[in-house]
């Protein structure tokens, strides 16, 4: 077990590593000129100079790859072209938030997923199952940044249950939250209802039946265990679809996270800031992944053996 | 006719026995296929939007780009029936041209993504060693990718247009084709089949273009249609954060982000594109499952 862990640790040191490549790639092939960004009108050569020594420019790609790699490890990503203030502490700031609304996302999900997945497979091709079913076919196809608006117009303007956009407080996270969550909660509910009808299928479920146990019983005591097994590592691999749409909910709602400051950071052509950012949201979604594997061997031992051939 | 009833139908007879024949497994996916209600309303639902896009100028009542500000947020009645936006342009026919522009994204990103996918999967499974290795390797790495993020560090280099979405969007797409036709490839190599190719000598090329990809074809056709709407969806995103298609193109993200400031008070011009994204994706959604139930029912996500 403790090796299996350790191996998959060492396997994604070179996927952020070659993630962060990509990204600098991506950002440093621009020929854009970031000082004159920086000083606008107040454009002297000699500072320019100056400056661009100070920041690498001039260095070959490879040369400011190495060294942006080493200062992020020591976690300095550089300064914001337009704030002018470190990219790690503008990070920080933002990362609270962007976690805070993506736990209530994620839990939000499940609340919904879990409960109308097994109701579903239940009562299997009953009113209840297709409307469950639609309901989150409906979330998995509309599109968030609409979804966000509608609720705004109705729950806030119309309704006034809750306030429109800003981030004082609790109430101010759970339109965004429901907002994002109902995607993954689609996602949750159709796996859960799929897992649970396959292991209802199996010989132990006919066994318990056939002793005479209560259906019910027989969903909650046998069934619900095994099938609830892929569906808890779904949860960790919701990482990288609640970030994304996270940049999303954020625009809209006016909340202060890591999506908001990548957006801005476009709109401002401030590339150390969407570099950083970028880099942090992928090693998120990394870290998810690493943790959906873990638990997933954890709770299943099976798993092991069947990687260790592949 | 009347001379030669009885050689018609004998013709007749060969020709359904033939038909019969030969046209078994498709008729019964057909069969499989047309059962499945939903899967047919997305079909229809698609034909539809894409007579839309090819016939939107005869369709379409007003000229989509023509502002006039006298006419500013007209409320949906029976001369404008959608209403129109803070321009004045008539909000229907905007979305009947923005049909357009989603079918399109739909299309093409997803099509060069999966021709992409489908070479360098075939390339791995097939050689495996240390160019599957670098390969995967590139693949896990882009699929680590929150989508929408990698989408706006393309868009960031490369400048917001539409072309440049086709780009970003393949860019983001291939990782997920090229895994699954890996996996048929490194399945498919040992089979009985391709071992006799290569043993008379056949190239390397030709056997993957000619016995490996045919054999992938139902898994590709079914990843096609189920990634239609997540292109959609993206493009819409990209829009709607304004670094996706410009104004004045009538993009549905792209309508949505500009009445979003006049929510309060013209909801319409903010919603009903919404809605034409929502069916759109929707109906390729219905359409996709429906699809992977006949054609691949091993394949789930």
């Amino acid at each position: 077990m403790k090796r299996y862990i350790l191996k998959k640790l060492i396997v994604s040191v070179p996927v952020i590593i070659g993630v962060a490549l990509i990204t600098f790639l991506l950002l440093n092939v621009v020929p854009g000129d970031p000082i004159t960004l920086m000083m606008k009108e107040h454009i002297n050569p000699d500072v320019v100079k100056r400056v661009s020594a100070e920041m690498h420019l001039n260095d070959p790609a490879y040369f400011r790859f190495i060294h942006f790699l080493w200062n992020a490890l020591r976690g300095d990503f550089g300064i914001s072209y337009k704030l002018n203030r470190p990219v790690s502490e503008l990070l920080l700031e933002a990362f609270p938030n962007t976690l805070a609304l993506a736990v209530a996302a994620a839990v939000v999900s499940w609340i919904i997923g879990i409960p109308a997945g097994i109701l579903s497979a239940i009562k299997r091709y009953s009113f209840l199952d297709n409307f469950f079913m639609g309901f989150s076919l409906l979330g998995v196809s509309m599109p968030v940044f609409w979804t966000g608006l509608l609720f705004q117009y109705i729950f806030s303007l119309k309704l006034g249950f809750f306030p429109i956009s800003g981030f004082d407080g609790p109430e101010y996270l759970i339109m965004p939250a429901i907002v994002l969550g109902w995607s993954s909660a689609g996602t949750i509910a159709r796996l859960t209802r799929s897992n649970l009808l396959d292991v209802m299928r199996n010989d132990y479920i006919r066994t318990a039946r056939s002793k005479g146990i209560k259906e019910l019983k027989v969903v909650t005591n046998h069934a619900l265990k095994n099938s609830l097994l892929p569906v808890v590592t779904v949860m960790a691999l919701q990482v990288s679809g609640l970030l994304s749409g996270a940049v999303i909910t954020e625009s809209i709602f006016g909340i202060p996270g890591i999506g908001r400051v990548a957006v801005d950071a476009i709109q401002n052509r401030d590339m150390p800031l969407l570099q950083g950012s970028v880099i942090l949201t992928t090693i998120l979604v990394v870290v998810g992944n690493l943790v959906a594997d873990i638990l997933y061997s954890y709770l299943d031992p099976r798993i092991k053996y069947n990687k260790k051939e592949a | 006719m009347s001379a030669n009833v009885n050689g018609v139908v004998t013709e007749e007879w060969t020709d359904q026995d033939y038909e019969v024949e030969m046209g078994n497994g498709w008729k019964e996916l057909g069969l499989n296929f047309v059962q499945n209600k939903m899967a047919v309303i997305g079909g229809v639902i698609i034909i539809l939007v894409i007579a839309t896009a090819l016939f939107a100028p005869f369709i379409a009542p007003y000229d989509p780009y023509k502002v006039n500000l006298k006419l500013q947020f007209q409320e949906p009645s029976a001369q404008f029936l959608l209403g129109t936006d803070m321009y004045g342009r008539d909000v229907l026919s905007r979305i009947i041209y923005g049909s357009r522009i989603s079918l399109l994204i739909g299309l093409v990103p997803t099509l060069i993504s999966m021709v992409i996918g489908a070479i360098i999967g075939m390339i791995a499974g097939y050689y495996r060693g240390k160019i599957d290795f670098i390969l995967m390797s590139i693949s896990d790495m882009v699929l680590s990718f929150p989508s929408l993020l990698l989408a706006m560090v393309v868009m960031y280099t490369l400048g917001a247009s539409l072309i440049n979405i086709f780009i970003a969007l393949s860019v983001i797409g291939w990782a997920q084709t090229s895994r699954v036709v890996r996996a048929q490839t490194m399945s498919l190599k040992n089979k009985e089949f391709v071992e006799a190719s290569r043993a008379i000598g056949v190239r390397d090329i030709v056997i993957m273009f000619r016995h490996i990809l045919p054999n992938c074809i139902s898994q590709l056709i079914v990843l096609f249609t189920l990634n239609i709407p997540s292109s959609i969806l993206s493009e819409a995103s990209l829009s709607f954060l304004g670094i996706g298609a410009q104004p004045p193109a009538s993009s549905w993200g792209l309508m949505v982000s500009n009445g979003k400031e006049y929510l309060f008070n013209a909801p319409w011009v903010t919603i009903s594109p919404g809605i034409a994204i929502l069916i759109v994706v929707l109906a390729f959604n219905f359409f996709g499952d429906g699809l992977r139930d006949v054609l691949d029912p091993h394949l789930k996500h």
